[in-house]
């Protein structure tokens, strides 16, 4: 093969692709859109209008980053919940893990990214910044 | 119009110093949106948007960059040799910009009753009804060119830091070797012109409506004098004085603020400057259809010229990747230097039997 061909070759490739739409996202005004799979932040479902969660301790057994803290408690109806629930985001690798573990399916992973911070205690959530809205 | 200093009417000097600045200005404008342009034009060949944020469609990011390198600390190396640390800048520079002083960027346009050839250096001579320009044009060009070396070189020496020595060795030698070849690509336009003079070259070349081009009679004489000065201004994909990979950034790794920013203005200058000669000596410099009715025209067919001239440098650039060391010299020494003799030869036998 001559040198001068793949050359020309290759100049026409990038003339191509000079007209096709760039991939780019501008993205503090332009969105992603994350998939319905996307592991995201944590989010406690809620029936009732109370949290699903029953403090089975299953999630932080299951946590391979150990980063999910749990206290059950008795509510009034004599039924066992959680009245602590921290997700320490600094820890979590996004694993999923504890949402394939929870027996009464009450923690998902919503598709919010954006988990940016300016002091580490704003990195703990709490139950109430957890519960779905 | 009465007045005459040394022999010339008031009117030669107020053209020129306008001449002078309309080609500067314009010439460092086009650096400036050189830099734009090249992030935009390569931004959409590798399917990205390029600058989109300062300005409308980041129209305002050569601004944006200027003041930012000009507010940003000069840090001069302790172990550095000052005064040509300070200087080689300069040196890059300056040749940089004086040598658009003698290309043709249009024909002779009449205002006030006088008449102005658009090429800085020249004056149109009533008694005789002709133009004089530099009737060496083309070697004073190559002689500012070669000057421009000086700079890169001295920038390396005087850092005193090993990448910037090697950046420094790399690019004179590259300079030398590529030099040659594009000295003698030209030369076979000057076997067909016989003359140096570059406003001469640009009317031979204006028969046939604007397109009897030196392109079409010597294109191996166009293509390995436009590679050549690619090499000679360090565009890729020659671009090894200022290698990243290996040389963190050649001869400016030690160079900050505003003596970075000349590097990069006199990089660019460079550019607009090769791509210019380019199209004065094989693309009819400001020749085009309809140049004698209209004379403006003619700067806006050489500007055209130019800057697709230059969107072919940028377009080389998002294409290739860099050259080895060694496959530059064989390619210097051992492809263009013969090739561009053999082209001596050729064009000197057809010339004597046509």
């Amino acid at each position: 093969m001559n040198p001068i061909t793949p050359i020309i070759n290759g100049m026409k490739i990038t003339f191509k692709h000079m007209f096709m739409k760039p991939v780019t996202l501008q993205y503090p005004t332009e969105r992603p859109k994350v998939s319905q799979r996307f592991r995201g932040l944590h989010g406690l479902k809620v029936s009732h209008s109370k949290a699903k969660c029953v403090a089975c301790y299953l999630c932080p057994t299951v946590c391979p980053a150990k980063c999910i803290t749990v206290e059950a408690a008795e509510d009034a109806n004599h039924d066992k919940y959680a009245a602590v629930y921290e997700i320490d985001m600094l820890r979590c690798i996004f694993c999923g893990y504890c949402v394939e573990a929870c027996p009464v399916d009450a923690l998902k992973m919503t598709g919010e990214f954006e988990l940016a911070n300016y002091h580490r205690q704003d990195f703990i959530y709490s139950k109430e910044r957890l519960l779905e809205k | 119009m009465g007045i005459e200093i040394l022999g010339l009417p008031m009117m030669y000097y107020i053209a020129m110093v306008a001449k002078v600045l309309v080609a500067f200005v314009f010439v460092l404008l086009t650096v400036a949106y050189a830099t734009y342009a090249e992030r935009k034009i390569i931004g959409h060949m590798q399917v990205r948007l390029g600058p989109m944020r300062t300005g409308w469609h980041g129209l305002l990011q050569p601004i944006a960059d200027g003041v930012k390198l000009f507010f940003k600390e000069e840090i001069i190396p302790s172990q550095a040799s000052t005064f040509a640390f300070l200087v080689a800048p300069l040196i890059a520079l300056i040749p940089a910009f004086i040598t658009f002083a003698v290309i043709p960027f249009g024909g002779v346009i009449e205002v006030a009753g006088y008449k102005i050839p658009l090429q800085i250096a020249a004056y149109y001579d009533t008694a005789a009804g002709q133009v004089y320009d530099i009737n060496v044009g083309v070697l004073y060009i190559l002689a500012m060119s070669s000057l421009g070396v000086y700079g890169i070189v001295l920038a390396g020496w005087a850092s005193n830091s090993k990448y910037s020595l090697m950046g420094g060795l790399r690019a004179s030698a590259q300079m030398i070797s590529y030099e040659l070849a594009a000295g003698l690509a030209i030369i076979s336009v000057f076997m067909l012109s016989g003359t140096l003079s570059l406003n001469k070259i640009v009317a031979l070349q204006s028969g046939f409506g604007g397109f009897e081009w030196y392109l079409f009679k010597q294109p191996l004489a166009a293509f390995m004098f436009f590679i050549c000065s690619l090499a000679e201004i360090n565009r890729t994909p020659f671009d090894l004085p200022e290698a990243e990979t290996e040389l963190v950034s050649g001869f400016c790794t030690e160079y900050s603020s505003m003596k970075y920013a000349m590097f990069f203005m006199a990089e660019y200058a460079n550019m607009v400057t090769v791509c210019a000669l380019t199209a004065t000596l094989f693309l009819g410099g400001w020749n085009g259809p309809l140049t004698a009715a209209f004379p403006l025209l003619g700067p806006v067919y050489f500007v055209a010229k130019v800057y697709f001239l230059m969107f072919v440098c940028m377009w080389i650039r998002a294409t290739l990747p860099r050259y080895r060391y060694d496959q530059l010299m064989h390619l210097g020494w051992k492809v263009f230097i013969p090739v561009a003799l053999v082209n001596i030869v050729v064009t000197g036998i057809i010339g004597y039997f046509i």
